[in-house]
Parts: structure tokens; sequence; C-alpha cells
């Protein structure tokens, strides 16, 4: 019954953010700051991690394939099949939810306990809209990182098959080239686009709706984190469900 | 003028509040006060709009605002200044920004204009050199005269204070105390005080309502909560005996004047 009571406000929610919006001026800086913290801020990890995984992926499948009939190029083909379609969009998101959502939901949390919130809506402010809408409008632009992700877990993979010895640059190359469907990449940035909308409405909800003091901003971080979690993974197999089958 | 009309609020099944009725009055200091859990702050909340009574009217000069629009909420909130007990000043903002945040806002005036008045209010609360620093920088004083700035920087025509003593040494309360009634007294505005400080009670009480278990138990003035023999006041308010003893003196002077 908790569950469906939190679906329905949860939707509430959305229909506040999107009513009585801020003042431009205003809204203005708030989305320039959460730009910085939430997608510039974000980028130092996301690299790192694309970049690694991205090698890991092509090593792992270089170790897995001792049938000589199998080409070279299908550790190319391998990287960016599991790069574009999951491991970018889906694997980082899923640390995002970690990252930008815990720091969303400890902040506005933080908001709430110290009666900032209130502050605000005995101002006259719609506080949904101020907090939660520049968030939204900030990780719209979640799908450039989602893009540097791609290119760099490319790239980390082409590196370690090369000179890890795996495979040469020429057979990598060309299994990146081989049966490329460009729907694959629309594929994964519809899904990027949801997983944005996700990663910013999720974790104000349980920050904005928290009870309590210090130690219940950290257990609504740690549920918002597995409740953006599994609706990721949700939509995940319902986005592949209904474009790729 | 704020009208209370018979006010309940419950939550979970829990009356809090009890059916309260009262007048807080223009160009006074009206204070609430009570133990703690008597319900003071859920009335505080109730008569801010942020909790919806079950039954009963908040009439603010004749506007009763349960049957305002949403709109018509919204531009009643921009009259009310509000100090809460934690000041609740935006961490990621200066003392300035904070000041200027309602004017930002709600008011249309170029920045020169916004920055003269927020110079104004805080030169009003004694706090001059203070533009530039984060609240996280200043001290619990200082936050608490940055919101008060901040409530009165759109000239409201309702203050509520919740708490605005907690957690100052005695002379800073005094000084608190001092410029809530000065602000009061200046802008001619209806202040409601919510306090279980009896030092505010004693000084700044131009009318008091008492609550107890969630009704209003007893409303007077501060000269008035002397002299009365309400077992529940005077079981809280003379709890202890430098207050027992200043009530006595009180009493003995006026019988000596008599």
């Amino acid at each position: 019954m908790i569950y469906l009571e939190n679906i329905g406000r949860y939707f509430l929610m959305l229909k506040s953010v999107f009513s009585k919006m801020t003042k431009w001026s205003m809204l203005r800086n708030l989305i320039f700051k959460e730009i910085d913290d939430l997608i510039i801020g974000s980028m130092g990890i996301v690299c790192f991690i694309s970049f690694f995984v991205g090698g890991v992926v092509a090593i792992q499948t270089a170790l897995n394939i001792n049938n000589p009939l199998i080409p070279k190029y299908l550790v190319g083909f391998a990287t960016r099949q599991s790069v574009i379609l999951e491991f970018a969009p889906t694997f980082i998101s899923i640390i995002m939810a970690g990252k930008v959502g815990s720091f969303i939901t400890s902040s506005i949390g933080t908001m709430r306990v110290t009666e900032q919130i209130d502050a605000l809506e005995v101002m006259g402010v719609n506080s949904l809209n101020y907090l939660v809408f520049p968030k939204i409008v900030a990780l719209s632009l979640y799908p450039f990182v989602i893009t540097i992700a791609m290119f760099l877990g490319i790239l980390g993979g082409w590196l370690a098959s090369i000179y890890g010895g795996f495979s040469t640059s020429a057979d990598f190359i060309q299994g990146l080239q081989i049966e490329f469907i460009p729907f694959h990449v629309t594929y994964a940035f519809i899904k990027t686009f949801l997983f944005s909308f996700v990663l910013a409405t999720i974790p104000s909800f349980y920050g904005y709706y928290m009870k309590g003091g210090a130690l219940e901003v950290g257990k609504a971080s740690t549920t918002s984190f597995v409740w953006t979690s599994v609706v990721i993974i949700l939509i995940n197999y319902l986005i592949t469900q209904l474009l790729l089958t | 003028m704020i009208e209370v009309k018979n006010i309940k609020k419950s939550f979970d099944g829990v009356e809090i509040l009890k059916g309260i009725s009262t007048t807080f009055e223009k160009g006074k200091t009206n204070l609430i006060i009570g133990q703690s859990g008597s319900g003071k702050t859920v009335f505080l909340k109730s008569l801010l709009g942020l909790f919806t009574p079950e039954e009963g009217a908040i009439i603010f000069d004749g506007r009763d605002y349960n049957s305002l629009s949403t709109k018509e909420k919204r531009e009643l909130r921009t009259e009310i200044g509000m100090v809460f007990q934690g000041s609740a000043l935006f961490d990621s903002m200066t003392v300035s920004e904070n000041v200027m945040f309602p004017l930002r806002m709600f008011a249309n005036q170029p920045l020169s204009e916004m920055q003269d008045r927020v110079d104004f209010v805080l030169k009003r609360v004694d706090l001059i050199d203070a533009h530039h620093k984060f609240p996280a920088e200043t001290s619990g004083g200082m936050q608490k005269r940055v919101a008060i700035a901040r409530a009165i920087v759109m000239n409201p025509k309702y203050l509520f204070c919740d708490e605005p003593n907690s957690g100052l040494d005695p002379k800073t309360a005094i000084v608190i105390d001092n410029l809530i009634q000065e602000i009061t007294d200046e802008y001619n505005i209806t202040t409601v005080v919510n306090t279980h400080d009896m030092n505010s009670v004693m000084e700044i009480g131009e009318k008091i309502v008492f609550l107890k278990n969630g009704v209003k138990a007893w409303e007077g003035t501060n000269k008035e909560i002397f002299k009365t023999d309400n077992k529940a006041v005077t079981d809280f308010v003379y709890s202890s005996d430098l207050f027992k003893k200043v009530r006595e003196v009180y009493l003995k002077e006026l019988e000596e004047e008599s």
C-alpha cells in the first residue's frame, strides 16, 4: 500500500514541479549551478570508469575467444556493442544514481531538515519547481556525458587490445565498423534521456518528502539509490523489449 | 489582524489542536506559549499554511486562508515574514543574497534598489559588515538577525517567529526580543511569536496565548499573567523559584501601590 501511495505522490510531485514557474532570472542561475554540480562534477568519475571498463571488456572478450575460427575483429565488435548498448547508458546511469542521486537526496533532505523548504513555501515560492525543475533541465544534458562515456569506453578497449597484444588496430577498427546499426545509438540515447529524468526526479522525491533528522537524510539517500537503480533497470528492460525486439 | 476560529489538526488519528480560537492583534507582539508537546509549533505552522487544519478558519484581515485560491494564497504569503527556529538561511547564499532572495523572487526592481533595501534592513538589524559572509561563518545571534532582516525586507504585514531565542545567550536573546518589539511598533505589523522563554513573556508579551494539550488554556497580557490564578499557567510560568520570586515582588508592589 505504501508503494502505491508513494507512486501517487511522485506523480503529484511532478505536477507541482511543472506548475507556477520560478522567475526566469533566478531559474537561469539555478540551472547553470546544477549543470556545474550534476554534469561537470560527474565527468571525472564517468571518464575514469568508462575508459577502464572499456579496456576490461576488450580484454575479457579476447581472453574468452579460444576458437581459431572466430575472427579477431570480434574483440572490437563486442566492445562496441557492449559499450554502446548497455555499458555507457545503463551501467553509467547506475553509477550516477549513486553519485548524483545521493547528492540530490541529501542536499534537498538537508534543506527539509533545516526548514529551508518551509522558508521557501512561506515566502510563496513553489519549492518543488525551484528545487527540482533546474535539476531536470541540467540533467537533460546527460546524453552528452553518455556520448563521452561511449567514446572513452571504446578508446579504452582499443588501447587495451593493442597494448595488451590481444588484437591489431586494424582488426579492432574493422570490428567497430562491422554490422554497425545506427539505430542502436538512437536506442541508447532514448533510454539515456529517460534515465536522466529518473535521475533528477526520484532522488528529489526522496529528499523532498523525507521526515526526521540527519540520520534520516542518510537513510533517504540509500533508499533513493535503491529505487532509482530499480526504476532504471525496469525502464531498460521495457525500452529494450519495445525498441529492439 | 489574524483571527483564528476553532482550528483542529490531527496526525495519524491523534488530535494535536483541539479547537483553538483567538485573535492576534495588529501592532502588537502576540506570544504563543506552552510546554513542549502542547501544540505550539503545529499551531504556528497551521497559521502559516504549512499544515492544513481539518476544521476551523484562519482569517488574515478579512481573508479566510482556506477559501483562497492557490494564487491568492501565494500572494498572501508574500505579505508574511517568518523567522524559523534554526533561522533556515540558505547555506549556499551569502548573508546579502539571503536577504535579497524574496526581493529577487517577487519584486520587480533594479538590482541597485534591491541592494539599497538589503543594506537598509541589514543596518536596521545591526549587521553592517556581514554582507559577504555565508551563514556557516556567522554566529547564532547573527543568523537570527539575518533571518529577521530577510523576514522584513518585503515590508510584511504579518511577522511570525518560531522560538527566536532558542540557542542564544541571555544577552543576545534580549537583543532579539527588543528587535522584534521595535520592528512590530515601527512597521505596525501583526507579530506572532512562538516561545517558551519566560523572559520574552515578561518583556514583550503584549498578548499571550497559553496552550496546553492542544487547547487554549489561558490568554491575556504580560501584566495579567502575574495576577492570574489559572493553575495551568502558574505551574508553567512560575515553575522556577526565580520567577516565583519575581511574581511575589511584582504582586507586593501592586498591593503597596493600591
